[in-house]
């Protein structure tokens, strides 16, 4: 693994987390592992459909019928969350690990002011007085970039522009000074000049206060800049991890590869992006062998027979796939 | 503000006069009144008389000229049978009805709506199931007849209840009140609960509906996510979105119940308004129904317009414009 | 051939696994049987006064004690069969349901596309008379019409078309405002085809799939308030008793302990309305996903 000496300070188990609809179980996240030690970035990348931000909601028990954690261990801190009772989750959500969802304008109650939600967290989690936590949602709305913060606290959502709002979410999920941010899509809903705001922002809290994050995103060019390591995954389950930069230089599995080349590069030769043939397989009805077989040039016999493992490959980096990529393919 | 409110009085009044042209056309075409005030052996020259007196030998623009000025001046006519104002006739009448409608509308929400949040929070639980069963049950009866069935179950049968009438009534500012004795309660119970039911399974319907479309949203998980207890979340955060469609029909409900209180009041025999327009239908007595229905008219567009001011308190991204 | 892909479909499957589908749907049918045979269901015609004996007036239903075996649900005061009444009574309530929903859908579509198509003054006026005519409980403008206009059962159709039709009008504005955005009616407008054809080709049969739900519950609720006007005396003539005028009778004997000849008409509305709400609902549901 790649921190093995430090304890992590959330370690992911065979996590699988699965939907029983009338059409079939969806299997969304079925027997996914990673770790995050203090103070590190962890990019969870995959297509949409994916099972990424059923990760993040599993971690914080926030998983709603029909969908159910059929096994695994979330172990934050060394207690597993996936056995704690709603009561301490609970005490856990916002105060320790706290989440960024995607769409800011749709995270925030449209009735209540800004001012009352951000209230909402330090009363529940801090024995702080009425007058220290105004004070201290101020300081944490200056310091995520919003100005006449005290006039903007009576302020309602809707007076607020999408990455204004963002600022607020985030601002929310800092305030309780938590040890572990998921971040779900932070900037997707956002102009993409707003995007490197929020992630420069989100970044720079992060390292000062010293918290982990797990940020979940279909856009590697958006985790390559923010991770320490990555964790990629297809159909549900982890199809490749490393640290960032061996990942980004040369990908041991397929589809990583895949994702790589579909980033638009301004810099690049060729004019025409390249995809990744065909679409994600129906999961409830996954096919024998590797999922991403059929749409994997490199693909054989085997490929449809058995599942890969996940095995240690080149550098940092552990891959599913019975016939990896090395540095110096050509593909 | 000033513009809004202005703006909303010229649209009010329209809506007035609109019902006061469909009131007056209606009324002109159908029936000859002149002989409700005749006695039944009167002659030629004295039914045309009481037709001149009565303004009917006038064509029909200057007819409903005078029907407007007399109107806008608050005078509408005699009652043909009471000999009276019309007007006084109908306001002596409206207390009684509307405190049923008070008290048939409090019921309903007292029950419906925490019912509702509880059908909409656990949309697949037993319980659920039933009340929402219920409900529908509950807009699938004939008001009138759930009154009937009350009545010989209650006033009939085990003589608990009062079957009809207002029962003692006490004085406050000149009104009176049925709320303010025993007897009075006693009296409106099996009426306001008959009243109550069609509008209880709505509010029921619409509470529940808000309550799941609010569950879904992103707002509620974010509330969750930052350690908000899942009952804060429903009734914090949810309960007051869930609420704003609710708030919308709440005004066209109180319409439906002002309505519906002319059928409760003809069985219960209940002396409001509604009564004594049933009445005045069958003996045609045209100055009572034209006040009724523009006074109806008055009172709905009054709480149109009261329900959009309180739709801007509750929802702080609608303004008045 | 289209008959198992009818039993294939999700619909059909979604109906199967609904008991309040099969329950409405059942009930519905139950109706439709007992409209369509009622008369040949029961030995007396209870409007021809020569079938009637007076003899046989106010018997209690076949279980209480007098009652008489031919009367299962009992006599009213002239001696008429309470069941067969009910049966004919139901004819009445269900054609008048049926036949002003059909009005109003047809009138009220109409009134929608145009308003939808044309737009302008056209538009504005029909919206206008519609907003207002919703401010205002349908069952008051009823009552008013039919204060004004007398009873009878045409009376009462024309009554419940000029509030009915509203609903339909809306969403059928409302619809084919989007649908004329649309690439292909604005490509045929183009290409010069005549609004008419337009409208019936192409604008039309897509407007009509969110009306199937309206129109199925408001034929519960032309029901109910059929049976409210009646009892207030001003719906149906006495010679052509709906469900709602039997209930009205009744309440005349009903201080007399007399309960049977008011309350089964009044227990067949319900079972009448409630099937069809109940099979409104899953229309509701299956036609329009986004509720679920």
């Amino acid at each position: 693994m790649a921190q093995e000496s430090e304890t992590p300070l959330l370690a992911v188990r065979d996590l699988r987390t699965w939907f029983h609809t009338f059409s079939g179980v969806v299997k969304a996240v079925n027997g996914v592992s990673f770790e995050i030690g203090e103070g590190e970035v962890m990019g969870l990348v995959g297509e949409s459909g994916g099972g990424k931000s059923v990760i993040g909601f599993s971690v914080l028990g926030l998983i709603d019928s029909p969908g159910r954690i059929e096994g695994g261990e979330i172990l934050f801190d060394g207690e597993d969350l996936a056995q704690a009772g709603e009561e301490r989750l609970r005490h856990i959500r916002g105060r320790h690990i706290s989440m960024v969802f995607q769409d800011p304008m749709t995270s925030l109650n449209p009735l209540h002011t800004v001012g009352r939600q951000m209230d909402e967290v330090l009363r529940l989690h801090t024995d702080l007085g009425a007058a220290e936590r105004r004070k201290a949602c101020i300081d944490m709305l200056e310091s995520v970039g919003i100005s006449r913060a005290a006039e903007r606290l009576k302020a309602y959502p809707h007076q607020f522009s999408g990455g204004m709002r963002q600022r607020v979410v985030i601002a929310i999920a800092l305030l309780a000074g938590p040890r572990l941010i998921i971040a779900d899509e932070p900037t997707t809903a956002l102009d993409v000049t707003i995007q490197s705001q929020i992630l420069k922002l989100m970044r720079r809290q992060i390292a000062e206060k010293g918290a982990s994050m797990i940020l979940i995103t279909h856009d590697l060019a958006v985790v390559s800049e923010m991770a320490d390591h990555i964790t990629v995954l297809y159909c549900g389950k982890v199809v490749e991890r490393g640290r960032t930069r061996d990942l980004i230089e040369s990908p041991a599995h397929p589809y990583t590869r895949g994702l790589i080349d579909s980033i638009p590069d301004p810099a690049a030769r060729h004019d025409r992006l390249r995809q990744i043939p065909g679409s994600v397989p129906d999961i409830r009805a996954l096919p024998k062998g590797c999922n991403f077989r059929e749409r994997c040039p490199r693909a054989q016999a085997l490929c449809a027979e058995t599942e890969p493992d996940l095995t240690k490959q080149h550098r940092s980096l552990w891959a599913a796939c019975h016939f990896p990529l090395v540095p110096g393919d050509v593909q | 503000m000033l513009g809004y409110l202005l703006k909303r009085l010229i649209q009010m009044i329209l809506v007035l006069w609109v019902v006061s042209v469909i009131v007056f056309l209606m009324m002109s075409f159908t029936g000859d009144p002149v002989f409700m005030v005749v006695p039944i052996d009167a002659t030629d020259s004295e039914i045309a008389q009481a037709r001149r007196l009565l303004g009917l030998d006038q064509s029909l623009p200057v007819q409903y000229w005078k029907f407007l000025s007399s109107i806008v001046q608050g005078d509408f006519g005699r009652s043909y049978v009471f000999r009276q104002p019309a007007m006084t006739l109908i306001l002596e009448r409206l207390p009684a009805t509307v405190e049923m409608v008070l008290v048939a509308m409090g019921l309903a929400v007292l029950v419906a709506i925490p019912l509702g949040v509880y059908a909409g929070a656990n949309p697949n639980g037993r319980l659920s199931r039933t009340i929402m069963a219920g409900s529908l049950l509950g807009i699938s009866l004939p008001g009138f007849w759930v009154g009937m069935v009350l009545i010989y179950l209650f006033a009939v049968h085990w003589g608990i209840f009062p079957s009809s009438g207002r029962g003692d009534t006490g004085e406050i500012f000149g009104l009176r009140i049925s709320l303010l004795t025993l007897d009075g309660w006693h009296h409106i119970a099996l009426p306001a609960i008959t009243l109550s039911l069609g509008t209880m399974a709505i509010l029921l319907r619409m509470t529940r509906a808000g309550m799941m479309e609010v569950s879904r949203q992103d707002f509620m998980k974010f509330a969750r996510a930052k350690g908000v207890p899942r009952k804060d979340v429903l009734y914090g955060h949810g309960l007051k979105n869930a609420l704003i469609p609710v708030v919308t029909i709440f005004g066209l409900q109180l319409g439906d119940l002002i309505a519906f209180a002319t059928i409760t009041e003809t069985i219960f025999s209940w002396p409001g308004m509604g009564k004594l327009l049933i009445d005045s239908i069958y003996r045609a007595d045209r100055p009572v129904i034209v006040v009724y229905l523009m006074l109806v008219a008055l009172i709905f567009v009054v709480i149109n317009f009261i329900v959009d001011l309180v739709y801007t308190l509750i929802d702080p991204r609608i303004s008045l414009k | 051939m289209a008959v198992t892909s009818v039993l294939r479909s999700e619909f059909f499957h979604n109906y199967r696994h609904s008991a309040s589908a099969i329950i409405g749907s059942g009930l519905m049918a139950l109706f439709a049987f007992a409209v369509i045979a009622g008369p040949f269901l029961v030995a007396q015609n209870p409007y021809d006064i020569a079938a009637l004996d007076l003899m046989d007036s106010y018997k209690p239903p076949v279980w209480l004690e007098g009652g008489d075996p031919r009367y299962w649900l009992g006599t009213d005061g002239q001696g008429r069969d309470v069941w067969a009444s009910i049966l004919y009574g139901a004819r009445i309530s269900v054609f008048i349901g049926v036949v002003a929903m059909l009005a109003s859908c047809a009138l009220g579509t109409l009134l929608g596309l145009v308003a939808g198509f044309y737009g302008g003054i056209v538009d504005s006026v029909i919206m206008r008379i519609a907003d207002i005519q919703l401010s205002f409980p349908s069952i008051l403008i009823a009552l008013f019409l039919m204060s004004a206009v007398g009873t009878g059962v045409d009376k009462v159709l024309i009554a419940l078309t000029a509030v009915g039709w509203v609903v339909y009008a809306r969403t059928v504005r409302g619809s084919t405002l989007s649908e004329i955005e649309k690439e292909y009616v604005q490509a045929a407008r183009v290409a010069g085809l005549p609004n008419r054809k337009i409208i019936r080709k192409h604008v039309l049969p897509n407007v009509l799939t969110p009306l199937i739900v309206i129109a199925t519950i408001q034929v519960g609720t032309f029901v109910l308030i059929e049976a409210s006007l009646s009892f207030l005396g001003v719906g149906v003539p006495i010679t052509q008793p709906s469900l709602g005028l039997l209930i009205k009778n009744g309440f005349d004997v009903l201080f007399s302990g007399l309960w049977w000849t008011s309350v089964f008409p009044g227990v067949a509305i319900m079972m009448l309305v409630f099937g069809i709400n109940l099979f409104g609902d899953f229309l509701r549901d299956e036609l329009n996903p986004r509720l679920k």
